[in-house]
């Protein structure tokens, strides 16, 4: 194999097209005569729907169908995650869901649909529909731990205290180990609040009847996933459905769910197969599609005075909305990393995942690490202050040791990634110099620097099925197509894959092609893209259908050349004699020739799986700078770091926008976004990009991107994931920098005006008597 | 696609004033930044608009016969940040537009729109409150001018009587002469936001810059509507250029703002936030007036 | 009430057009439905995203909170205008691409149109100024800062500063000067 183009950073290869606006996202392949769907949402948090009439709104001139809850005479409850099935009914996710609910469970959920032929009659019917509508209100709750108590509403019958599901670990004896005579103890409540992909295409769809079977177009990460979820939805045959995903606008891990395709594909089911959309407004993508989980976390430590940990505990409160999507594994994720991260011998920890009357919590960038890292990082720094050492030198200390070894996701740590990282992202930005110039500041404007780090893996082995699966198609002239389940959703599969089998099958890049749209009728199965797993697993099937191609190439060629296979090679496009190095033909030759051949004419493809049987972990760093003007209680940040060891890097330029991406989103949850709900009706306040702050253009430093190269042993091609670490270390290193500029060390998010001022008041740094009249 | 009944396209602002009076119920259309965003959402949905958007004559800034600054009711924030007469006059007006929103909003958005539609966060608000500003409406009974603090009636209304449409703003002469001015806007971030309270501060020193001759101060979301802080305008007139007479005006303007509790912004925090805000903004004034605060 | 339409004479892409829009259109109806100029893309209607900026008379708008009849007699320009006849890229489109300005795309068209407008302007903007300009669209997949260098090197290459723009690559840690203090 050689190594032409991994490791170099190669233009992504749909760059092109979108730099002329010509690529096609959902919305521009749906032919302009479909109707138009708008789905009715439930205005009250929690409540039975009683009657829906429809007289009038069915009166509006271009309304063609309302559809309302009781329309669904068979309910098939049906799962969203966007997880591999499995044949094991104890590890299936929880199947909750509805196409359309009587008994709405939280503001926005869906009890109803309108189907028009343009959208301002679609609008006008939505506006008639939803006064028509009679509950029955019930209590809602919003909290996690209110939710648990007694009394509370319950939403499942089948969870009591609303409690999805609580793990344990145990380790040791805490009991046992915090008798150790003069150990320090640390302790803190740590919260994080919930927020929302924010891609910038919405979500969409549209369906539309082909044969006996349904076709949906959708803008998803997991088009295998969604065809058996609509299988499921539906009750009907997963075959009876195709679904297309064309080039998508943005995923975060919301579109790793089932979203309104059930309900899309069933309408244009009822409607004789007529060509529907269902084009979400911004407004429902933020309280209807999926949100980040809002977590509460309590964390205590006790340590030695030589800053070593003697013994942890650890719970956490996971706020999973009204239905279950991606279930417990998110909470599970961070109760999993808080042994590993900080290892100890002793350590007690629990998690609980509640389902609230707020809005669906599920995948997003980080999968519940963002929030974990914030708790564990904000802690590790104050255990740092509470032991009186360097904090960097504090996590060098107790951080994750190289040869660490987790028996059950057999991960190890192979490498110093930590330390390397620290290092290296320390010496970009200054870190010593600056910790020492900021020390002890007066005054109302102050700077400060500090680190987080984080833990995370790839890939989701051995919880739950890893499979890719690669065909490479080879053309008259050399050239090839290549498939894979691994979808492109702006990340830059197409491009890493396309690297890998010029590099593997020995052709010019710019031989090969991307089938970049996924199609369940052709494509090969796959389950999508989550989990920072692309580059790792498809690495697997790339590699090992790119060399069956090879081998059938050099065979072919040995028809031609009448040399051993064994002393052929392919190299950059031609057929080379390794003993002397002659070349003997190019590619294209071979495979015209092997094409339209009268002895054994052959067109060269190749396909295969590879069953992923491991995981890496892919750690990282970051540093945050800020500036903190006191009494506006305002922060600004003026340097951010990441460093990041995702094993090699095949493609610098990508692999920095990743980074730049998970910073940015990092920024956005340190210090300004927070989705708000009325606690007097369960009303979603904010679900607008007006009201919900993003963070903007002018909210971004310079972002700084750069990695540690440490060759992941169980991979194909040496790398590991990449796509949701950066964000995770972000938010705590803006807390801990807060915190040293001013000495207020705030455990929550976001670190927005309003909880600044709050903090510094009641830390005496603003002092005026007057704000409360 | 929007849920709009009937439209009316003006040609001229006597046609808009005609169009007006036949279409009772019809509502004004200027850039529409703010109308469009309302039908969109439902509360405008289904409504007569007349729109003025078209007309040019509207456009565009001057100094009248009465040495007032004229600026057209549709002019956009970003030509008025670019207006020398702007520039030279009563650049913290420009200032203040060119924080609205984002650039393509500041494209479309108008002055006119901005003060018509009553909004208290408006970022031109505060500043035309503060330099005194005066209405011009042009209705069937002919032109006529409101000063700006009247103009305002509550929250969301002013005084646009049926068939008149605002025509321009006038900065008078009186009003602008040797003076200096700052707008801080604070808001959750640096782009695309409203201001989760604004102000904006004026001064025009003394001959020998030792003292505070005038003093003006404006807010945004202080109040329902945007108002001037005037116990902490007389406290500072005529005072000398101290610290001391700089944290009192500053914190004199609790007298006069009363901030409201949202899931926004707290008040306390709007509170604060307009005291360090009127006393930074008069600081950047001072310099700006090339002063200097002494003791 | 019955439908209201209008005939809409502009010029879109340096072509003089006709056409006939329901006076309820927007402007990103029009070109995307009517004029199939899909590169206009939607992303939240209400003017906050800037996905659908398209330059009107010099000047980025939201094509979304614009109604259609208001482009007549306007010169408009979307993403598809910058293209040559060839497929030629312009140069602020491949720098786009040669700096990793681009993931999902879905931005990249009205982020294009803005950052044409900049490096047309003449004008030297300091980096505050440029992020400013750039301020009215949002990207969730870059946090801007690709974006950022490819504006900032076409515009130095429009004013011929060559050697700057290499620079601009350098990805360095900002040195900022002492915070003004506030008493």
């Amino acid at each position: 194999m050689s190594n032409k183009y991994i490791g170099q950073a190669v233009t992504r290869l749909d760059a092109y097209d979108k730099a002329r606006g010509r690529i096609k996202y959902t919305d521009d392949l749906c032919d302009k005569s479909a109707l138009v769907i708008r789905v009715l949402h439930s205005t009250v948090a929690n409540g039975i729907v009683k009657s829906i009439d429809t007289s009038e709104a069915e009166k509006i001139p271009g309304v063609v169908r309302v559809f309302t809850c009781f329309d669904i005479k068979e309910k098939h409850y049906f799962p969203t995650a966007g997880h591999p099935w499995s044949t094991d009914p104890h590890h299936q996710d929880i199947a909750d869901r509805l196409i359309m609910t009587d008994h709405p469970l939280f503001y926005g959920d869906d009890i109803g649909a309108v189907v028009a032929e343009d959208e301002v009659a679609a609008s006008k019917a939505l506006s008639i529909l939803e006064k028509s509508v009679v509950y029955e209100e019930l209590p809602f709750v919003l909290d996690a731990q209110e939710a648990m108590e007694e009394g509370a509403p319950l939403l499942h019958e089948k969870f009591p205290n609303n409690v999805l599901a609580h793990t344990e670990i145990h380790m040791g004896s805490v009991e046992e180990a915090i008798k150790e005579p003069g150990l320090i103890k640390c302790e803190g409540w740590y919260e994080t609040q919930p927020v929302q992909h924010c891609h910038i295409e919405n979500f969409i769809c549209y369906a539309y009847g082909e044969g006996d079977r349904t076709v949906v177009v959708t803008s998803t990460q997991i088009p295998h996933i969604v065809r058996r979820v609509i299988g499921q939805a539906t009750g009907m045959d997963w075959g009876k459905f195709r679904v297309i995903k064309p080039y998508v606008g943005g995923g975060f891990g919301n579109k790793q769910d089932v979203l309104y395709e059930p309900l899309c594909a069933w309408i244009s089911i009822q409607l004789g197969g007529r060509l529907v959309k269902l084009d979400v407004p911004r407004e429902e993508t933020f309280i209807c599609n999926r949100i980040r989980h809002a977590i509460k976390y309590h964390i205590t430590s006790w340590m030695r005075t030589d800053g070593s940990f003697a013994a942890r505990t650890f719970k956490a409160w996971c706020n999973n909305g009204a239905y279950s999507s991606h279930g417990h594994a998110i909470a599970a994720k961070g109760l999993n990393a808080f042994p590993q991260l900080y290892p100890c011998d002793n350590i007690d920890g629990e998690t609980w995942t509640v389902y609230t009357n707020r809005s669906v919590a599920g995948a997003m960038r980080g999968y519940g690490m963002p929030q974990a890292s914030y708790a564990f990082e904000v802690h590790a720094e104050d255990c740092a202050r509470a032991v009186g050492m360097d904090p960097l030198e504090f996590r060098r200390k107790n951080l994750m040791p190289v040869g660490y070894y987790h028996a059950f996701s057999k991960n190890e740590l192979y490498s110093d990634t930590f330390n390397q990282c620290f290092d290296k992202g320390a010496e970009i930005i200054g870190y010593y110099d600056k910790v020492k110039k900021y020390a002890d500041q007066t005054g109302d404007i102050r700077r400060g620097i500090a680190a987080s780090t984080f833990w995370y893996n790839t890939a989701v082995y051995p919880i739950a099925l890893e499979t890719s699966s690669c065909r490479i198609v080879m053309n008259q002239d050399g050239s090839v197509q290549f498939q894979l389940g691994e979808t492109e959703i702006g990340q830059g599969a197409d491009t890493v894959a396309a690297q890998m089998i010029a590099d593997t099958v020995g052709i010019p890049l710019s031989m090969v092609h991307p089938v970049s749209c996924q199609d369940t009728d052709v494509t090969p199965f796959g389950t999508g893209v989550y989990a920072s797993r692309g580059t790792y697993t498809l690495g697997f099937s790339v590699r090992q259908t790119a060399l069956l191609l090879k081998e059938k190439i050099l065979e072919a060629a040995h028809q031609f050349t009448r040399m051993p296979v064994y002393n052929l090679d392919l190299v950059d496009g031609k057929i080379i004699r390794t003993t002397d190095g002659r070349e003997l033909m190019t590619i294209g030759e071979l495979a015209l020739s092997k094409l339209y051949t009268t002895e054994g004419s052959q067109h060269l493809t190749a396909e295969s799986t590879y069953q992923i049987k491991s995981n890496a972990y892919s750690f990282g760093v970051c540093f945050a700078e800020v500036e903190v003007d006191i009494p506006m209680c305002r922060v600004r940040l003026l340097n951010i770091v990441n460093v990041h060891d995702c094993g090699q890097v095949i493609n610098p330029l990508l692999a920095a926008g990743q980074v730049h991406g998970g910073q940015s989103m990092g920024i956005g949850y340190a210090l300004s976004e927070k989705l708000l709900w009325d606690e007097k009706t369960g009303r979603p306040l904010n679900n607008n990009l007006l009201d919900y702050k993003m963070s903007s253009f002018m909210d971004h430093p310079r972002l700084v991107a750069d990695f540690v190269e440490n060759y992941e042993p169980t991979s194909a091609y040496g790398t590991k994931g990449l796509g949701e670490p950066p964000t995770c270390p972000v938010a705590p290193a803006i807390r801990n920098a807060i915190g040293q500029a001013t000495g207020v060390y705030i455990n929550e998010l976001p670190l927005s005006p309003h909880t600044l001022f709050r903090e510094f008041t009641d830390a005496g740094l603003i002092n005026d008597s007057f704000a409360e009249e | 696609m929007y849920d709009i009944k009937a439209l009316y396209e003006a040609e001229s602002v006597q046609d808009a004033i005609r169009l007006l009076q036949e279409h009772p119920e019809a509502q004004i259309l200027a850039g529409g930044s703010d109308v469009l965003v309302q039908i969109r959402e439902g509360r405008r949905a289904g409504c007569e608009f007349v729109s003025i958007y078209m007309l040019d004559e509207l456009r565009g800034i001057s100094i009248d016969e009465e040495e007032n600054i004229r600026i057209g009711s549709l002019t956009s924030f970003s030509h008025i940040t670019k207006d020398p007469i702007i520039q030279k006059y009563i650049n913290v007006l420009g200032e203040a537009v060119d924080m609205v929103g984002g650039p393509q909003i500041r494209a479309i958005g108008t002055i006119g729109g901005n003060t018509c539609n009553g909004v208290t966060s408006a970022d031109s608000a505060s500043t035309l409150m503060a330099w005194d500003a005066i209405i011009e409406l042009t209705g069937p009974e002919g032109v006529r001018r409101v000063p700006i603090k009247d103009f305002y009636i509550k929250a969301k209304v002013v005084d646009i009587k049926p068939g008149e449409i605002q025509t321009a703003i006038l900065i008078p002469k009186e009003s602008y002469d040797n003076c200096f001015g700052h707008y801080i806007k604070y808001s959750m971030r640096n782009a695309l936001d409203i201001a989760t309270t604004g102000c904006s501060v004026n001064v025009r020193l003394s001959e020998d810059k030792k003292t505070f001759e005038r003093v003006r101060i404006g807010y945004g979301v202080a109040s329902p509507i945007p108002v001037r802080a005037p116990s902490a305008e007389e406290f500072i007139n005529g005072k000398e250029i101290t610290d001391q007479n700089i944290k009192t005006f500053a914190e004199t303007v609790l007298q006069d703002i009363n901030p409201r509790n949202s899931w926004r912004a707290g008040r306390a925090l709007r509170r604060h936030i307009s005291v360090v805000m009127a006393e930074r903004a008069l600081r950047e004034c001072i310099t700006l007036a090339g002063g200097e605060v002494n003791g | 009430m019955a439908k209201q339409y209008k005939v809409v004479h502009c010029t879109v892409n340096g072509k003089e057009i006709e056409q006939i829009v329901d006076v309820r259109s927007s402007l990103t109806d029009m070109l995307r439905n009517d004029l199939h100029l899909t590169s206009v893309k939607k992303g939240c209607e209400v003017g906050e995203c800037g996905a659908c900026t398209v330059i009107i008379n010099g000047e980025g708008f939201n094509s979304c909170i614009y109604l259609a009849v208001w482009a007549e007699g306007k010169e408009i320009w979307t993403l598809e205008g910058l293209t040559g006849p060839g497929g030629e890229l312009s140069d602020i489109q491949q720098a786009f691409v040669d700096e990793g300005a681009i993931q999902c795309g879905f931005c990249t068209p009205g982020f294009i149109m803005t950052s044409w407008e900049i490096v047309n302007s003449g004008k030297e903007y300091t980096d505050d100024e440029l992020r400013k300009a750039l301020s009215g669209h949002l990207c969730r997949c870059t946090g801007y800062e690709n974006i950022f260098r490819a504006v900032k090197k076409t515009m130095l290459r429009h004013l011929g500063k060559y050697e700057e723009a290499e620079l601009v690559n350098s990805q360095g840690i900002t040195e900022y000067p002492e915070p003004m203090p506030f008493k």
